[in-house]
């Protein structure tokens, strides 16, 4: 993508909203998806595949979460509880009525997204941190219930085996299979994201963000598209719950504790908020940040710290920290995130080799 | 210069409205009729209620009395963006520009209701949809042609100057296509060059699109010379209406301006 765009000048207002506006970014999105599509899936051993698997996952469930926070300007600390609305909706659809991929994926976004409507119901009245404690509130409150209604939970545990998707009688039952399968389902999450973001309807989300008086005044219905942010974040986090749980074979509601729905809020604004390829950045960094850790300390704690109890609580703590401060440091120095940061190094490569 | 208005033909007609802000009677009791085709001025000292009444106009208020009818329809109780879908618009006296979006965006935002793509359509953004897109590209550019915003097309608003600012917030309201066009103070801190500029694209808005346009205003050289009725507020009570030389005579109107009493 380090393209330059001398020489080739926009000859029309189509061109001008195009996903790619100059032929050398369709070359490199070509670049990646035989990157991701054949190089991959053949070159890399499984542990990494699972992996990726979980950053695809993550991707997903952040750039929804990025639709709301990011692009509307609304807050949501309840997001893997949709994560969790989404996986047992799928779990129970595939165990009870024995429906496939094609139908629980879309279930499971539709479930998150209505219940996502009544969550976001607030929104309408309050902002800013009541409506932050109003979703923290949904985030219990779904949870318990999931828990305590047997029904969908499974009763022991809240826990439910899910059989592997299956494509055309194909058991998609190792992580190299699910990759293919996780991966396609990302594709489609970030082209539909970026094609919201540039319609009327985003727009209209930037200008609730930015300014709802004058949205209002514009015809915008501010009440209505709040609503709909919520149901296309809670969707999007529906999708990547049930996703999780085809990757793990089961469904629980300890996948989707509190501590996630942080750590998506932390891969929007890592990643920059309002920008789609900035929730990806945030959701691979912030996937990758306690694995990178944790083999850091793996091979090097050792030799620093003999106890191995003590170690392991110094992995964890070392998490925390390092995203505190990382969340500390992109709200105060950098808003616009990692997407910023790979913005000026396309800049500065644009207009490479001159300084200026 | 102004056009007469045909007799009888009411676009917006206020009756009795009053807005009360705990012991302020900011609007105490007005009704005004805006006849179709008219640059109707609202003038008043500071404070007067001038923008409470527009903010009623434009839903931003709900009057404690009173009704509000739009081309036959009570609006009363509309909410703003329901009554921008049957075509009144406005600016804002202290601006209310998307700062973070060019000039294009906050334009293209102002076709919104215009537009008809939905959600689903949205996600999918095919053909349909882009032509949509094309199709109303194309009339943002002809009012950026018509306000001379050509050089500005891609700048963030946030940093334009503030002549420039109110002439991209006029140009988002244009681009609703509005019947009734609501201004409050258009021209407040401009110099005299970018004063006549702005009352330029005014008439040519009112003559050539046929828009009826309410204009709150202090300069009075301006008001005088542009439209075609005057009503004078002062302490939220409607002192005086009529054309420009009547209400320039009447003798209420002196004394308030002057302070006379009270
Ligand atoms: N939201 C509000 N809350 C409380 N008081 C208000 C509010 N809006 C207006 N007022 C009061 O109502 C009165 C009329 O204010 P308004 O802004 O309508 O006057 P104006 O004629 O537009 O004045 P200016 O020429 O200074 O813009 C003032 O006393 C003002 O303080
Ligand atoms: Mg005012």
């Amino acid at each position: 993508m380090f393209h330059r765009e001398s020489g080739y000048y926009k000859t029309s207002y189509a061109s001008d909203s195009a996903l790619y506006p100059l032929p050398v970014a369709k070359w490199a999105v070509a670049g990646f998806a035989v990157l991701f599509f054949v190089v991959a899936p053949l070159l890399v051993s499984s542990y990494y595949l699972t992996i990726l698997n979980l950053v695809g996952i993550a991707v997903v469930g952040a750039l929804g979460l990025n639709i709301l926070v990011g692009l509307t300007g609304q807050i949501s600390i309840g997001h893997a509880a949709f994560m969790s609305v989404g996986a047992y909706t799928a779990a129970n659809l595939a165990t009870r009525f024995d429906l496939p991929f094609w139908i629980t994926l879309p279930s499971g976004g539709l479930m998150a997204a209505a219940i996502g409507i009544v969550v976001g119901f607030p929104s309408v009245r309050i902002k800013g941190l009541y409506l932050a404690i109003s979703t923290l509130a949904a985030q219990f409150i779904i949870d318990w219930f999931i828990v305590h209604t047997p029904a969908i939970s499974g009763g022991f545990q809240a826990s439910i085996q899910v059989p592997r998707p299956s494509i055309f009688g194909v058991v998609l039952d190792t992580q190299r299979e699910l990759y293919l399968f996780i991966l396609v389902t990302v594709v489609i999450a970030i082209v539909v994201a970026l094609n919201i973001a540039r319609s009327r309807v985003g727009r209209a989300f930037i200008a609730i963000r930015d300014q709802d008086i004058a949205a209002e005044i514009l015809g915008i219905n501010v009440r209505r598209y709040k609503l709909m942010a919520f149901a296309i974040s809670s969707f999007y986090a529906g999708v990547a719950g049930v996703l999780y749980t085809y990757y793990s074979g089961v469904a629980n509601n300890e996948f989707f504790p509190l501590v996630v729905s942080i750590d998506y809020l932390a891969m929007v604004i890592i990643g920059g908020m309002g920008s789609v390829l900035g929730a990806i950045f945030g959701a691979t960094f912030v996937t990758l940040l306690p694995i990178t850790i944790d083999l850091i300390m793996s091979s090097l704690g050792p030799y620093l710290i003999a106890d191995a109890g003590s170690l392991s609580g110094i992995k964890s703590h070392m998490r925390l920290i390092l995203f505190g401060g990382l969340i500390m440091f992109f709200l105060v120095v950098e808003p616009e995130g990692l997407n910023r940061l790979w913005l000026n190094i396309r800049s500065y490569f644009r207009v490479w080799p001159f300084s200026y | 210069m102004p056009k007469a208005s045909t007799a009888g033909d009411v676009t917006l007609s206020v009756t009795g409205v009053s807005k009360y802000f705990g012991g302020v009677r900011a609007v105490d009791d007005v009704s005004v009729d805006i006849p179709k085709g008219d640059i109707f001025a609202i003038i008043g000292p500071n404070g007067a209620g001038k923008t409470s009444l527009v903010n009623m106009i434009s839903g931003f208020y709900t009057p404690n009395t009173g009704s509000i009818v739009f081309q036959g329809e009570d609006i009363t109780e509309r909410r703003p963006n329901e009554r921008a879908e049957r075509g009144i618009a406005r600016t804002f006296q202290n601006i209310a520009l998307f700062a973070g979006m060019n000039v294009l965006e906050n334009l293209m935002l102002g076709r919104h209701v215009h537009m008809k793509t939905n959600l689903l359509k949205s996600c999918l953004y095919w053909g349909p949809n882009q032509k949509e897109e094309v199709r109303h590209r194309a009339r943002c550019e002809e009012i950026i042609d018509f306000l001379k915003l050509n050089d500005l097309r891609k700048q963030s608003t946030g940093a334009l100057a503030y002549g420039f600012q109110k002439r991209v917030e006029l140009g988002r309201a244009l681009a609703l296509e509005p019947t009734l066009l609501l201004l409050d103070e258009p021209m407040a801190g401009m110099n005299a060059e970018e004063k006549e500029d702005m009352a330029r694209y005014i008439l040519d808005v009112n003559e050539q699109l046929g828009t009826t346009i309410i204009l709150i205003e202090h300069d009075m050289g301006v008001v005088m010379d542009i439209s075609t009725h005057i009503a004078v507020l002062d302490q939220g009570m409607k002192i005086a209406e009529g054309t420009p030389a009547e209400v320039q005579a009447d003798p209420a109107v002196i004394k308030a301006y002057l302070g006379t009493t009270h």
